[in-house]
């Protein structure tokens, strides 16, 4: 279980908690939380759970796996702290990781 | 204008398997997707991945999984309408007067959205000044590449299509290639040619740099980029072509008074209606309790669905339930002895 919180474009926080095993996309959609589509459902095929990870949690994340940045290439504005949070996975490592949502995802 | 017992909107699997359980059952429909191939999601964004959950079927990949549907589907000699989106439905007596943005017009008691998450179209670069410049000197695709002769080309991406453009392109015009990162997700001779034409100033690569704004008075006269840093640069152009790959947008389906969650039909199980008689929704697109996005409900829907368009096509039938492997009504429908 890890206290992640999600930040919206606009600066609204949410705080959640979300089970291992899942992954921060999915820690988003089962909340309700606005600002992440993931259209393909978490297959990486899209590119709409696109977040920018904190600086400082960014490299304590596993590293991306192949074609995660391909996927990236075609996100909305994509920078060098750009995840897919469809391929984040959580864990108790994870508590309280902090991720911004961009200001859209298509 | 075509009249016909359905139309179905997306040839991804689930449109292509109710095609098939329509034929089976005696119905014509006719197909419209708004990409230039049949197989959707599955020729669009995975072809070369492996599925492993079509049942019978061990492993496919979305092109192996898209041509056997095809061919399954191919004693009914059905009609498809590609690189075509449907963009009005309205009622007139009975029947939906379907019309796409090529103006082709249907006549149709059915009509089964099997759109998946909506239509693919470009991602657009995300300045807004480039807006104004669309389909004349910021483009995301090429018709005419002799419009480019000698003028400067700023050109954005990773993938093929940015390399391929930027290789061709650089025999005629002034080419400027930008990306956002050192790696490109391009075939390896491709980026292997683009280094040596950047080492022979052929044309000019700008890696780890992205669009900050365009530029131009009527026409496109230059853009700038930055780094990731805030540092920035202009560059001289007359054109900017975009190659971010594609996004699925709901589109028209959106504004045909259709009940909405998210970005997904409500349907009722039993024949994947939605609130509008006729109007069907199938695959990834439909939601009710219990819905999993996988292929193989898309195959259950779209089965149902077609029994539903029965119903209205053939109003003055009783639909019998037949199995293919006794029924020599539907033997002769395939073609088979």
């Amino acid at each position: 279980m890890a206290k992640i919180k999600y930040i919206e474009h606009n600066g609204k926080e949410h705080i959640v908690e979300v089970q291992n095993g899942l992954t921060v996309m999915e820690g988003a959609v089962q909340n309700d939380i606005p600002g992440i589509d993931a259209d393909c459902g978490g297959s990486m095929s899209c590119a709409t759970c696109h977040v920018y990870v904190k600086e400082d949690w960014y490299d304590k994340l596993s590293k991306k796996e192949m074609g995660e940045d391909d996927m990236l290439d075609q996100a909305y504005e994509p920078n060098s702290k750009s995840r897919l949070s469809c391929q984040i996975m959580v864990s108790d490592d994870l508590d309280g990781l902090c991720v911004y949502m961009p200001e859209k995802q298509v | 204008m075509i009249k016909t017992d359905v139309v179905i909107i997306g040839a991804g699997p689930t449109g292509l398997f109710c095609a098939h359980q329509l034929g089976i059952i005696g119905l014509k429909c006719e197909i419209v997707d708004n990409l230039d191939k049949i197989g959707g999601q599955c020729i669009e964004l995975y072809p070369d991945k492996p599925i492993y959950d079509i049942p019978a079927v061990p492993e496919c990949t979305g092109e192996e999984l898209t041509n056997n549907l095809i061919k399954q589907l191919k004693p009914f000699n059905f009609n498809f309408h590609l690189n075509d989106r449907v963009q009005e439905l309205r009622k007139e007596n009975d029947n939906w007067i379907v019309k796409t943005t090529n103006g082709k017009e249907f006549s149709t008691p059915n009509v089964v959205i099997a759109g998946g998450v909506g239509s693919f179209e470009p991602r657009k670069f995300p300045t807004k000044s480039a807006e104004k410049f669309d389909g004349t000197s910021v483009l995301y695709s090429i018709k005419d590449k002799t419009i480019f002769k000698n003028k400067s080309v700023a050109i954005f991406g990773g993938g093929d299509s940015a390399l391929d453009w930027a290789i061709e392109l650089s025999n005629s015009s002034k080419v400027s290639l930008i990306h956002r990162r050192d790696e490109f997700r391009g075939a390896p001779a491709s980026v292997k040619k683009i280094k040596e034409l950047s080492r022979k100033s052929i044309i000019n690569l700008f890696t780890k740099y992205s669009i900050k704004d365009v530029k131009g008075n009527g026409t496109l006269e230059e853009i700038e980029i930055k780094s990731e840093e805030g540092e920035s640069k202009t560059i001289k152009a007359d054109y900017a072509l975009g190659f971010f790959g594609l996004i699925m947008q709901l589109g028209p389906i959106a504004e045909w008074g259709l009940n909405l969650d998210k970005k997904t039909i409500p349907v009722n199980t039993e024949n994947f209606e939605t609130n509008k008689k006729g109007i069907f929704a199938i695959g990834d697109i439909c939601t009710y309790p219990g819905k999993l996005k996988l292929i193989l409900s898309g195959f259950h829907e779209g089965a149902l669905a077609a029994r539903g368009c029965f119903k209205y096509a053939r109003p003055n039938e009783k639909y019998r339930f037949e199995f293919t492997t006794a029924s020599n009504t539907i033997k002769d429908r395939l073609g088979v002895k």
